[in-house]
């Protein structure tokens, strides 16, 4: 909090042109001490970013419906750009999730999650490079169930023409911008015909307008397949709902888990919400020991996705650095040191690369 | 493990043909562990079954050739009705027959038939339609590292066991708006319990500890629900065995990173497709794994992975190891287990060659020199056949 109030102060006198408002969510359970962490990581590389801190938690508008707190919603319209901490979903609390909530609030139509091989973090698995782009408001997860009889349950799956066209041209268009050179469409047509079918053509029609990206379409079962036999084959994963949910989390299994992942929602409106996708921790919250290196790469999506590339290198340069080095890691990374001393490490990488 | 040797077990049906098992059955079967009364389908025309061979698209009729090669070397007592499928008619009289031809003989041996997805709706996916006419339920496919194949993670042994019938592959889709497609996954309570029954019986025979059930039913609160609400039902039947759930993404994560913790897994059918292609793909990719559909009165033989393997069709390169696995399998079906455990020590030892490896595992083998390579294992381990 004082590192938040400083930094503030400072900023009211330094010319505000030249810096980017972004939304700060701190989140739940150790999401606080992350976003503290990165914040002072960013303070320390002078990236030209003012901090908007708000919390989200679920509140009932007039019709009864749930939203978010409006100033958290009019700093984001305003900023159009977030970056947020763990959310905790709990259980038989009346609403749906704050994360749902969020998606529907702003629209969040793709999560991109670019999965790279950290190099000092060992896995079985090295060479990853791939981005899975997947399709968050439709598909399996409506959230339309019904019981027709005792005993028969029906979930349905809702494909949309204007909902698969959106991400299949959000998919090329980030595969032009990000130097990418295919894009694959994951699917099931053989069984699910008319949805996935839909979907295929409109990665097709879309593919019409990129010529320069190769496309190609594989079954969900190759591409599991495949991808834990050779994932260097793969570079941008175009998909619906499910498969992107199953997908990039086992994308995320192959660099080292959710706490190295970063991730990142983008919405209609040109707003974009960078987060980290894993959870509370509610057993480690507040005892300096949580691993921020996910909310920050998903910060460093974020200084990339403003144009913010040398800043966004410098900090992954020095975050990779210090992990490689193997001196001081988190618990999670195999090591035993706080959060403050991994953070702080960093720093000092970042003042040597000036 | 059908469910005939259960009704078997509880004295309500009894085998008809029972006292008609001629002596051959007598020799193999008098050493092998007797779990219950179950009898194979009759043998007819002197001690030999006959079973219907599907040979499919791609590499599945060299394999099948394959196959009935390596069981005239052996003197199985098994004839094969072939049955051709061609996928590009839009008629299904093909596959009627075929399942008729599995009813008649209640066991066969297939090969992957090619859906051209690009079709309308109309024209359904044929090896779907064969699983779903023929009710097998159950789709089960055992994972083992296996010696002498190099892969990242070593000491893999999980059991997957997959709805077959039901969930998404229900194939129920409607546009009621244009551009607006519904697709419907159907789950049921009878279905549930049937394959959560299964597996646990499956898990009590083959002497597993534990059992995961994978869902996703944090978002498809009723449908994933209710598959879940059964399998814990079934689990308050099987005290000595341990029962979890896992949700399916955090599945995935887990089985790239440390799948030994894994021992029997059971889910519905389109986590079943996702999670047994991610461990084929551990154990050393789609040429090594069998894999068996089981139902109530049929089953049905194949790879795991069910691939047509177009690409390396009728080039001599395939692995023809998955498909002589799946007719290991049937042969135990069948209760033939000196003949299955004969071909299966030769499989496996032919499979631990590495100068022998098809493409796949990386090496340069072709498929003939590997199938010769086990008709002379099962030759050098002495005159069996003969015995037999």
């Amino acid at each position: 909090i004082n590192n938040f109030i400083s930094f503030h102060c400072e900023q009211i006198i330094i010319d505000n042109n030249n810096m980017q408002t972004v939304t700060l969510i701190p989140g739940d359970g150790i999401g606080p001490e992350i976003s503290s962490a990165v914040m002072k990581i960013f303070e320390t590389a002078k990236a030209p970013i003012r901090w908007e801190e708000r919390n989200v938690t679920a509140i009932k508008g007039p019709g009864g419906r749930w939203m978010i707190p409006p100033d958290a919603k009019e700093s984001m319209d305003k900023s159009k750009i977030g970056l947020k901490g763990p959310l905790k979903t709990p259980i038989a609390a009346g609403h749906p999730s704050m994360n749902l909530l969020l998606r529907k609030t702003f629209d969040l139509y793709a999560n991109v999650r670019p999965c790279i091989s950290i190099e000092g973090y060992k896995t079985p698995y090295t060479d990853v490079n791939l981005v899975t782009i997947r399709e968050n408001t439709e598909g399996e997860y409506s959230g339309i169930e019904h019981v027709i009889v005792d005993g028969v349950v029906q979930s349905i799956k809702l494909i949309t023409e204007d909902a698969s066209r959106r991400i299949a041209e959000y998919a090329f268009e980030y595969a032009r911008n990000n130097q990418r050179n295919s894009v694959t469409a994951v699917h099931k047509a053989n069984i699910m015909r008319m949805s996935d079918g839909l979907f295929l053509r409109k990665c097709r029609e879309v593919a019409e307008n990129y010529k320069d990206i190769k496309f190609t379409e594989m079954y969900l079962d190759t591409v599991c397949l495949n991808m834990v036999q050779d994932p260097t084959q793969f570079d941008v994963l175009v998909m619906p709902n499910l498969y992107g949910d199953i997908l990039s989390d086992l994308c995320a299994g192959l660099i080292g888990g959710l706490g190295v992942t970063p991730s990142g929602n983008i919405g209609a409106n040109g707003v974009a919400i960078f987060e980290s996708v894993h959870g509370t921790a509610p057993d480690i919250a507040g005892l300096d020991l949580a691993n921020p290196t996910a909310l920050l790469l998903s910060a460093v999506m974020m200084l990339r996705h403003m144009g913010l590339h040398d800043y966004g290198n410098k900090i992954q340069t020095a975050c990779f650095d210090t992990i490689r080095d193997k001196k001081v890691l988190t618990k999670d990374l195999g090591g035993n040191s706080k959060c403050s001393e991994f953070t702080a490490d960093i720093c000092r990488r970042i003042q040597d690369l000036d | 493990m059908t469910a005939r040797s259960v009704r078997s077990l509880s004295g309500a049906l009894k085998p008809l043909f029972s006292n008609r098992c001629p002596g051959v059955y007598g020799a193999a079967s008098c050493n092998q562990r007797q779990k219950s009364t179950y009898t194979p389908p009759p043998a007819r025309y002197g001690g030999r079954h006959t079973v219907t061979l599907i040979p499919g698209d791609g590499i599945g009729p060299e394999l099948g050739n394959h196959v009935r090669e390596l069981f005239r070397f052996c003197c199985v007592p098994v004839d094969f009705e072939v049955v051709n499928v061609d996928s590009s008619v839009a008629s299904e009289d093909d596959i009627n027959n075929a399942i008729m031809a599995i009813r008649r003989n209640g066991v066969a041996l297939k090969g992957n038939i090619e859906t051209n997805h690009n079709l309308p709706p109309s024209y359904k996916s044929r090896n779907n339609l064969l699983r779903t006419t023929l009710d097998l339920y159950a789709n089960v496919m055992h994972c083992q590292s296996l010696p002498g194949v190099r892969t990242r993670h070593r000491n893999i042994d999980i059991m997957i066991i997959r709805e077959n019938t039901e969930g998404e592959y229900s194939s129920l889709e409607h546009e009621n708006v244009p551009g607006v497609v519904e697709c419907l996954k159907i789950i049921t309570k009878t279905k549930s319990l049937r394959i959560a029954d299964y597996a646990f019986r499956t898990a009590r025979a083959k002497g597993r500890r534990r059992v995961t059930a994978v869902h996703k039913a944090n978002i498809m609160k009723l449908g994933d629900g209710l598959f879940l609400e059964c399998c814990k039902e079934v689990a308050s039947g099987y005290p000595e065995i341990t029962f979890d759930s896992m949700i399916v993404d955090n599945t995935t994560m887990q089985l790239v990173s440390r799948p030994q913790q894994f021992d029997l897994m059971v889910m519905p059918n389109l986590y079943g497709n996702v999670v047994s292609n991610v461990c084929a793909g551990l154990v050393g990719g789609p040429g090594l794994v069998p894999g068996a559909n089981y139902g109530e009165d049929y089953a049905v033989f194949e790879t795991g992975t069910r691939n047509t393997g177009k690409s390396i069709a009728n080039r001599n390169t395939a692995n023809p190891t998955a498909m002589l696995l799946a007719s290991c399998l049937l042969l135990d079906h069948l209760k033939l287990h000196a003949y299955a455990s004969m071909i299966r020590r030769a499989i496996l030892s032919t499979v631990s060659e590495t100068r022998l490896h098809t493409a796949d595992l990386g090496g340069q083998g072709s498929t003939s020199e590997v199938v010769q390579s086990i008709m002379n294992a099962v030759q050098s381990t002495g005159p069996q056949t003969l015995s037999i």
